[in-house]
Formats: C-alpha cells, sequence, structure tokens
C-alpha cells in the first residue's frame, strides 16, 4: 500500500487521530484559499515551520532521549544563512542556495562538535553545556552586527519571484492571485511535507530504532554492541539540519531575521511545550502540537477579547479574561493538558484506540 | 586451543582488590561455572571480561584478539555475549522488537543495517523472521506483540537468554540466569542453555548460586574466593574438595590460591 510506504509503516493508528491529521492537511494545503488574508496565511505559514522545528526536535529528544537547549540555534543558522546571503550578497537564487548551504554546513559542523565533546557526558550536564552554547550563540549573534545586523536583525528581499510584487497569472484564481507570495507559500508546505515524512522514515528506519533502544536503555543497547555515542551524534546532527532548514523556510516567510525572532530562549521553550503537548516521540504530535499552540498563541488573545466583553458585567471575571492575560491562560491550557494527556495528545490518542 | 582467556587479570578499587590476577582459558565447546560465595568476585570478573568495567591489569584475548583495550559494544562485536543478573531489557519496546535490534545488531554485517537511516523497519523480513525463530525457541511466539514492560519476570529473563541467542557470538555469559524465576519456569532456561552448548564452536560462562543447575550443566567449574581462582577442575571434583566446602560456607578467611587437581 502506497500510503503506508510514504510514511513508512508508522500509521497513526487511531481513527480520531487519522481525522485529525487528515483535516489539518486539507487545511493547510488550502490555507491560500480559505483564509487568503494576510493574518490568517501567517499563521499558517507560521504552524509549517514549527512542525518542522519541532518534529526535528521529536528526533532528539522522543526518540534518542537527548535533552539540547541549543536546538534554535540551529534554528537560528538558517535562518540567517538567508537573510546574510540575500542582504550581504543580493537577492538571487544562487544567493540563497548559497546562504541555505552555508547554514547547513555550519550547522553540521556544530551539531558535530557538540556531540562528539560531550555526548558522552550525563543527560544533565549535556542540557548544561547546550544552554550555555546556545546563550553564547545569541549573545555572538547580536553582538557581530556588521555581519547579523545585531538587535535590530536583517531585513532584505528575496528573489523577485518569491515577492508579493510578483504576479504569475494576470486574473485571480478563485479570488486569489497567484503571487510570489502565494508560491511562498506552497515552497513551504511541500518543503514541511517532504520533511515530516523523511522523519517518519529516518524514526522508522533500522537506524530509528537502534535510537529508540539507546532511548530505553543505553546501558544494553551498548553491551548489545552498538556505539552508542556514534548513534547519538548522527542523530543530534539531522535533528540539527531539519532545524536549520526550518529556519530557512522562517526566513523566507518573513524576509526578516533578528536574533529575538530565531534564536530567543523563549522559541525553545515553545518548541519543548509543544513537542510534550503533541506526544513525544511520535512524530504525528509535533504536527498537532504545533497547530494547537499557534492558533491558540496567534488567536487566545482575539477570544478573551471576546469572552472579556461578554463578561463585562462582572469586572473581576473581565479582568481575568483580559487580552493581556493569554499568557496565564496558556499556562493553564498547558498545565491541563499534561495533567490530563501525559503521553501527549498523540499518545492519548492511540491508547484510546488500543482499548487501553 | 582455548576461545577465551583471562592473563592476570584484575581490577582493585582503592586497597580493595575485587579481581586478584585470575589467568585462565575457556575451550570451545565447554560450559564453564564460576562460583563462589557472595562478593568473591563473579560478576566483576564477568564485568572484566565484557568490558563494562576496565581492567587494573592483564588481559582479556578472544581468539588470539587482544579485546583489554576494546569498548564493551567492541567486545560484544568480537563476539563476546553477555546476560545481565538484573533483567536489563529495553521495556518499552515489545518482546519482538527487543530481539529484532538484537538480531541488527548480530554478527554478519548488522552494523551496516543500525546505520541504515533510509530503509523501512518493517521491510527487514529477515530480522523479523530471525527474531520470531528466536522467539519460538524460547516458546514465547504468543507473546511477541507484548510491550516488554507488561510480561511477568519469568518471561523477561527468557527474553535475556533469546536476546543473546540472537546476538550468535561465540561466547555467551550468563550472571544467574535463573535469578527470581519460579520452579516451573526454570528448566525452560536450563534447556536453552543447553542448546547454545550444543554448538561446539560455542564457550559457556555461567554465573550460579543453585549447585543442582550446576552439577547438571558444568563440563568445569571455577570457584572464585576473594577475588582469587581457588579451584578449577570437572564439577565432581571441584564440588567434593575442601578448598570448596570451606570457600562455598564461607568458613575460613585464610585461603591460598592453588589449584585442586583434576
Amino acid at each position: 500500500m502506497t500510503l503506508n510506504r510514504l510514511l513508512s509503516d508508522d500509521l497513526p493508528r487511531s481513527k480520531i487521530l487519522t481525522a485529525i491529521l487528515l483535516t489539518l492537511f486539507v487545511l493547510l494545503a488550502l490555507a491560500p484559499f480559505i483564509a487568503p488574508g494576510v493574518n490568517a496565511l501567517s499563521v499558517a505559514a507560521k504552524i509549517l515551520i514549527f512542525i518542522v522545528l519541532v518534529a526535528s526536535f521529536d528526533l532528539l529528544l522522543g526518540y534518542t532521549g537527548i535533552v539540547s537547549f541549543a536546538h534554535t540555534m540551529f534554528f537560528g543558522i538558517g535562518a540567517y544563512g538567508v537573510a546574510i546571503a540575500c542582504s550581504r550578497w543580493g537577492a538571487t537564487w544562487l544567493n540563497l542556495g548559497l546562504g541555505i548551504a552555508t547554514a547547513l554546513v555550519l550547522s553540521v559542523l556544530l551539531a558535530l562538535a557538540i556531540g562528539l565533546f560531550s555526548l558522552r557526558v550525563r543527560a544533565i550536564f549535556f542540557a548544561m553545556i547546550t544552554l550555555a552554547i546556545a546563550s553564547a550563540f545569541q549573545t555572538l549573534a547580536s553582538q557581530l552586527s556588521e555581519i547579523t545586523g545585531g538587535e535590530d536583525g536583517l531585513n532584505f528581499s528575496l528573489p523577485d519571484m518569491l515577492a508579493s510584487g510578483y504576479m504569475y497569472v494576470e486574473q485571480p484564481i478563485f479570488g486569489v492571485s497567484i503571487s510570489g507570495r502565494f508560491v511562498t507559500y506552497y515552497i513551504l508546505f511541500a518543503a514541511a511535507l517532504a520533511m515530516v515524512l523523511a522523519l517518519l522514515r529516518i524514526v522508522n528506519s533500522p537506524f530509528g530504532r537502534v535510537l529508540q533502544a539507546i532511548r530505553e536503555n543505553e546501558f544494553r543497547a551498548e553491551a548489545i554492541g552498538y556505539r552508542v555515542v556514534m548513534y547519538r551524534t548522527i542523530s543530534s546532527v539531522l535533528s540539527a539540519l531539519f532545524a536549520t532548514m526550518a529556519g530557512v523556510m522562517l526566513a523566507l516567510w518573513l524576509r526578516y531575521n533578528g536574533p529575538d525572532t530565531s534564536l530567543s530562549f523563549e522559541i525553545m521553550l515553545d518548541v519543548l511545550l509543544i513537542v510534550v503537548i503533541g506526544g513525544m516521540g511520535t512524530i504525528y504530535g509535533s504536527v498537532i502540537g504545533a497547530v494547537l499552540f499557534v492558533v491558540a498563541q496567534s488567536y487566545l488573545q482575539d477570544l478573551l477579547k471576546l469572552g472579556s466583553d461578554a463578561a463585562s458585567g462582572l469586572p473581576w471575571l473581565a479582568a481575568l479574561l483580559s487580552p493581556d492575560r493569554w499568557l496565564l491562560w496558556l499556562g493553564v491550557l498547558f498545565v491541563l493538558s499534561v495533567y490530563y494527556f501525559p503521553n501527549g495528545i498523540v499518545g492519548r490518542l492511540r491508547n484510546r484506540a488500543a482499548g487501553l | 586451543m582455548a576461545l577465551l582467556s583471562t592473563t592476570d587479570l584484575s581490577i582493585r578499587f582503592g586497597g580493595h582488590v575485587a579481581v586478584n590476577a585470575v589467568t585462565c582459558q575457556f575451550a570451545p565447546g565447554t560450559l564453564t561455572a564460576i562460583v563462589g560465595p557472595n562478593g568473591a568476585g563473579k560478576t566483576t570478573y564477568f564485568n572484566l571480561i565484557s568490558g563494562q568495567l576496565p581492567a587494573s591489569s592483564g588481559s582479556v584475548t578472544l581468539d588470539g584478539v587482544d579485546l583489554s583495550r576494546l569498548s564493551a559494544s567492541a567486545r560484544t562485536r568480537a563476539g563476546l555475549g553477555r546476560a545481565f543478573q538484573l533483567t536489563n531489557l529495553f521495556p518499552h519496546l515489545t518482546a519482538v522488537e527487543n530481539i529484532r535490534l538484537a538480531v541488527q545488531a548480530s554478527r554478519d554485517g548488522a552494523h551496516r543495517r543500525g546505520l541504515n537511516l533510509w530503509s523501512v523497519w518493517s521491510d527487514h523480513r529477515e530480522l523479523k523472521d530471525r527474531a520470531s525463530e528466536i522467539l519460538n525457541a524460547v516458546a514465547m511466539q504468543d507473546r511477541a506483540e507484548i510491550v516488554v514492560a507488561n510480561l511477568p519476570h519469568g518471561d523477561q529473563r527468557k527474553l535475556e537468554v533469546a536476546m543473546l541467542m540472537a546476538l550468535e557470538a561465540s561466547v555467551y555469559m550468563f550472571d544467574e540466569p535463573t535469578a527470581g524465576m519460579s520452579a516451573d519456569e526454570v528448566p525452560t532456561v536450563l534447556e536453552l542453555i543447553r542448546k547454545l552448548r550444543q554448538d561446539k564452536r560455542n564457550t559457556i560462562l555461567l554465573v550460579e548460586h543453585k549447585m543442582d543447575v550446576v552439577r547438571e550443566l558444568a563440563d568445569r567449574i571455577i570457584v572464585l574466593h576473594n577475588g582469587n581462582l581457588v579451584a578449577d577442575g570437572d564439577p565432581a571434583t571441584v564440588i567434593a574438595s575442601s578448598i570448596v566446602q570451606e570457600a562455598y560456607l564461607g568458613a575460613s578467611q585464610g585461603t591460598k590460591p592453588h589449584q585442586a587437581t583434576a
């Protein structure tokens, strides 16, 4: 069965999960037609970017059991690769490609260095080392303003064919103009789809099973003959590559990059939350988690405003529902979801389907 | 010709010598039981052979190759298979996946498969077939799809043996394989070990407390006491020797290392 092959024999294994994934797939695939507004399309693009970023982190945390706080560093490298190439060298396809290639090479080298030097130490020390490296990198990026644009970041333009003003077809189709923006969205969509499928393939390969064995029992994996450090290092490098590509997607969409956009520790925490909410070690969890999180982040304020207005009769409730409190409510949602779905949403749905 | 040998193998923890200059050869086609009181250094000796602990001095040789400087995983790849005293599996994977991981790690071209990033795991029929074959051999085919953490202790012990079988090693090391098993499950595990022994290319090392098990399986017994090799010979002689009686009961501390003649 071809769909089974495409999903690497790792089907959702739950009817509800299948339905949710199919719905999300259709919505994201048709987003420019369903929600042609600039904001709505940006939310959809952000979802695509986060799906890749979180899924790549799931390879590391969920499948290999490595806790790293340097994941957004690779995200940032991807975004800066595009930003620096296009702003310093000029907006051509060649420069864009060179920027992406440079970013990928830099990420591989950094991930290799971190892996070989520090994956031998215990998990908690590894986490701390990555934390230190990530903050050093963030400082570096904001200090080297000659190259990175410092705190202000870089605004840049992409090759013309990706610009919003570039029209592929004179007349709008179904009321949607086929602009560079439209094409960029579908590039992101295709990239996200391909990368999620690639990650599914990797985690379901013989290599992926060894990663799971290492996560489950590192000592025994070593004792049956697997070189644990090598497997962990390869997993870190792969995960860094996918995170870099997520960064590239971010830069392509925003045509801007700065330290707060791609390197901030806040994004790292968001990624951690999403992977836990969605379900670690499932890949599908990153899709569902990313959608929930980005939608909540984007629309919770609007929703709260509605609630707050409706509750204007009760001042204390209105104050509690004020749009300014959206982070509080996001926190409450997170605590509730961890409490009720310790295996994440995907784990919960699969257990339910298995009758547990 | 010895398949496995240790020469002056020692480990010191501070001032305490846990294993003291143990020199011993293990021939193919034999099953050697390692006995001794608690704390005699049996498991430590195992750890030195399999590389879980680095030796302070001495060497381990397999088939003429010096393994002393290799890591535990490299020794496994060289052909040392080790089962553990405490069950040590991949708890959240199914029984068959546990075995498949060991099949994948087994010697023929396995690491190529382990590094295969782009094929679907379930396509490797030969891995699955071999794993099912081994599960059949331990009479667990009906529990193949159960997550290991949910299996009873006896089944986990059997899987521990099955995992070792899957490695297709040339040296099999069992550390109290029947520990904590109910009486009716013990024969199954012993039967498995007996089967492994039929292959005359292999040598089997067995740490065991139950003397009836030792008597039934072993071709040879070596006795460790306070880290020293104090007796070595065929089971009847060693068990009868006064030094073993003494060492086993732990009555005397003044044992000097010397050989009981076989």
